[in-house]
C-alpha cells in the first residue's frame, strides 16, 4: 500500500530553492497510482532537509519510498541526493560570501572614519614623533610650518651641537689659552641662546608642542618641565664637577641654586593655577548643556597665556647659564658647558639605548 | 598715571596685577617665598583699571602686568624680576621689607 504519509519527506533542510524539482523528485521516486497532489505536503524551504546519511533510519524518508519501488529508484536517488547536496553548498558559499562582503564595507567605512579623525588630529596639531632617534612612529608631515621649521632647524643645532662639545673637550685637553677658550665658551652660549629663541618661535606657532618638549627624545623627557630641562636640577649635577671653588663662588653657586629653585616653584604654581582656571572655564556653565562655544572662547585665552609661561621657563634657563658663566672662571665655565654637553648626549644615548633594547617576546 | 604712582609709593613692594593673570599669581608667590608681603593691586577690579593699563604701558612695563615697584620706583615685568632674583640683586632690594625670616 502506498499511503500519502509514507511518502512525504519529513527531514530537514534540503535546501531547495526550486518546488517544482522537489515535485519532479518526489516524482521520480513515485510510480503512478499514486494522487500527487494528496501526497506532497506543503513545502517549507526551511524545514525541509536533506540527509544522505540516514535513508534507513529516518522516517518517512525516500528511503521508505523506495520500499515501494527500491530498485528503479536508487540511481536516480543517487543523482537527486547530489543536486540537492550541491545547492546546498552553493547556498552556504553565497552566505559566507555575503557576510564577507559585509566585513569588507564595515572595514572600508570604519578606514575612512579613521582617516577623518587622523586628519582633524593632524589640523589640531598633534605631533607624533619629531624626535632624532628611531623610537618614534612618525608622522612626518604636521600642518604647522613653524614647527616643521624648528624640527629641521633643531636637527642641525644638536649636529653643530655635537661638534662644539668636540672642540671645547680636545681644547680643554691641550692646553689653549684662556683667550682662545673664552671664544669657544661665547661660542656655545650664543649657541644656547639660539635654541631659547627657537623655542620662542615654535611656542607661537603651537605652544603644546614646546610644552610636551616633543622635538627631544625620550629620557629628556622624562626630566621634563615647563618644555625643558629644570635648571636647579641641571646645577646639582654640574656642581661637582666644576669643582675646585673658592668660598666665595661656593656661596655664589649655592645663592643661585636656591634662587633658581624658588624661582622653578612660583613658576610651577602658576602652571597649576593655569591649569584650574582653564579646567574652570571649561566647566563653565551647565556641563550637560551639549553646546560649549563660550566656553571655548574663554579656554583659548586662557590657553595664549600659556605661551608666556613657556617663555619664562626658558627666561629662566638662559638666565642661569649666564648667571653660571659671570660666577665661574672661563676655565671653570669651560669644563661646565662641556659637562652639560656631555649631559644631554648621554641622555639622548640613553634614549636610543632604550628604544633598541631586545624586549622579551610576548 | 597719577593714580598708579600715588598707589606704587604707598608701600615698600607694590604689585599691579590682573585677577585672571597667571604669571602675575607666580610672582606673587615669589615674593611670598623670599618673605615679603606685597600690596597688591588687581587693575581689573579697579573703576580706572583701564587708565592704570595706559599708564603701565607708558611707563615701561609693556605686559602691562604684573608691574612690580619697590621703594616706588618700577623695576619690571616678570622677565626683570627673574632676572634680578638669580643674581641675588631682588633679595637685596627687598631686605628692608621682609617680614618673615627665611631659612
Amino acid at each position: 500500500m502506498n499511503s500519502p504519509s509514507t511518502q512525504f519527506v519529513s527531514s530537514r533542510r534540503m535546501g531547495v530553492y526550486d518546488p517544482i524539482q522537489q515535485i519532479n523528485m518526489w516524482g521520480e521516486s513515485l510510480k503512478s497510482n499514486v494522487n500527487l497532489a494528496a501526497s506532497i505536503p506543503l513545502i517549507d524551504e526551511a524545514e525541509i532537509k536533506f540527509d544522505s546519511q540516514s535513508e534507513d533510519a529516518s522516517h518517512g524518508m525516500l528511503g521508505t519510498n523506495n520500499k515501494y519501488d527500491q530498485e528503479a529508484s536508487k540511481p536516480i536517488d543517487k543523482i537527486q541526493r547530489r543536486l540537492a547536496q550541491n545547492r546546498e553548498a552553493a547556498r552556504k558559499s553565497r552566505l559566507r560570501k555575503k557576510a564577507y562582503v559585509q566585513q569588507l564595507e564595515s572595514s572600508r567605512l570604519k578606514l575612512m572614519q579613521l582617516e577623518q579623525e587622523l586628519e582633524r588630529a593632524r589640523q589640531q596639531g598633534m605631533y607624533v614623533g619629531g624626535g632624532l632617534d628611531t623610537n618614534h612612529l612618525g608622522f612626518a608631515g604636521p600642518i604647522n610650518s613653524g614647527i616643521t621649521t624648528f624640527e629641521m632647524e633643531y636637527g642641525h643645532w644638536v649636529e653643530k651641537q655635537n661638534s662644539q662639545i668636540l672642540e671645547l673637550r680636545n681644547a680643554l685637553n691641550s692646553h689653549i689659552g684662556d683667550l682662545e677658550l673664552r671664544i669657544l665658551v661665547d661660542d656655545m652660549m650664543n649657541h644656547y641662546s639660539e635654541i631659547f629663541r627657537m623655542k620662542s618661535a615654535a611656542a607661537k606657532a603651537d605652544v603644546f608642542y614646546v610644552m610636551s618638549g616633543m622635538w627631544k627624545t625620550t629620557a629628556e623627557r622624562f626630566f621634563l618641565w615647563i618644555g625643558g630641562f629644570r635648571p636647579s636640577e641641571l646645577l646639582k649635577v654640574l656642581l661637582p664637577l666644576i669643582e675646585p671653588l673658592t668660598e666665595q663662588q661656593r656661596l655664589d653657586v649655592c645663592n643661585l641654586g636656591q634662587s633658581c629653585q624658588q624661582a622653578e616653584d612660583a613658576l610651577s604654581q602658576g602652571m597649576e593655577k593655569l591649569q584650574q582656571t582653564l579646567a574652570d572655564s571649561i566647566a563653565a556653565g551647565q556641563l550637560m548643556e551639549g553646546s560649549y562655544i563660550p566656553q571655548m572662547a574663554t579656554a583659548i585665552e586662557k590657553l595664549e597665556a600659556l605661551v608666556s609661561f613657556v617663555n619664562q621657563a626658558d627666561h629662566l634657563r638662559k638666565e642661569t647659564l649666564q648667571q653660571m658663566s659671570r660666577i665661574l672662571t672661563i676655565r671653570q665655565a669651560a669644563r661646565c658647558l662641556l659637562a652639560l654637553g656631555e649631559y644631554f648626549q648621554r641622555l639622548r644615548a640613553l634614549s636610543s639605548l632604550w628604544s633598541n633594547r631586545p624586549r622579551e617576546p610576548a | 598715571m597719577d593714580k598708579v604712582m600715588r598707589l606704587a609709593s604707598e608701600k615698600g613692594v607694590v604689585i599691579f596685577t590682573k585677577s585672571s593673570c597667571c604669571l602675575c599669581y607666580a610672582v606673587k608667590i615669589l615674593f611670598q617665598e623670599i618673605g615679603v608681603s606685597p600690596v597688591v593691586h588687581e587693575i581689573d577690579n579697579d573703576p580706572d583699571g583701564r587708565e592704570m593699563e595706559k599708564a603701565l604701558t607708558r611707563l615701561g612695563c609693556k605686559a602691562p602686568v604684573p608691574a612690580v615697584f619697590i621703594g616706588g620706583k618700577l623695576m619690571g615685568s616678570t622677565n626683570e624680576i627673574m632676572s634680578m632674583h638669580l643674581s641675588g640683586s631682588l633679595t637685596q632690594l627687598l631686605k628692608p621689607y621682609q617680614t618673615s625670616s627665611l631659612s
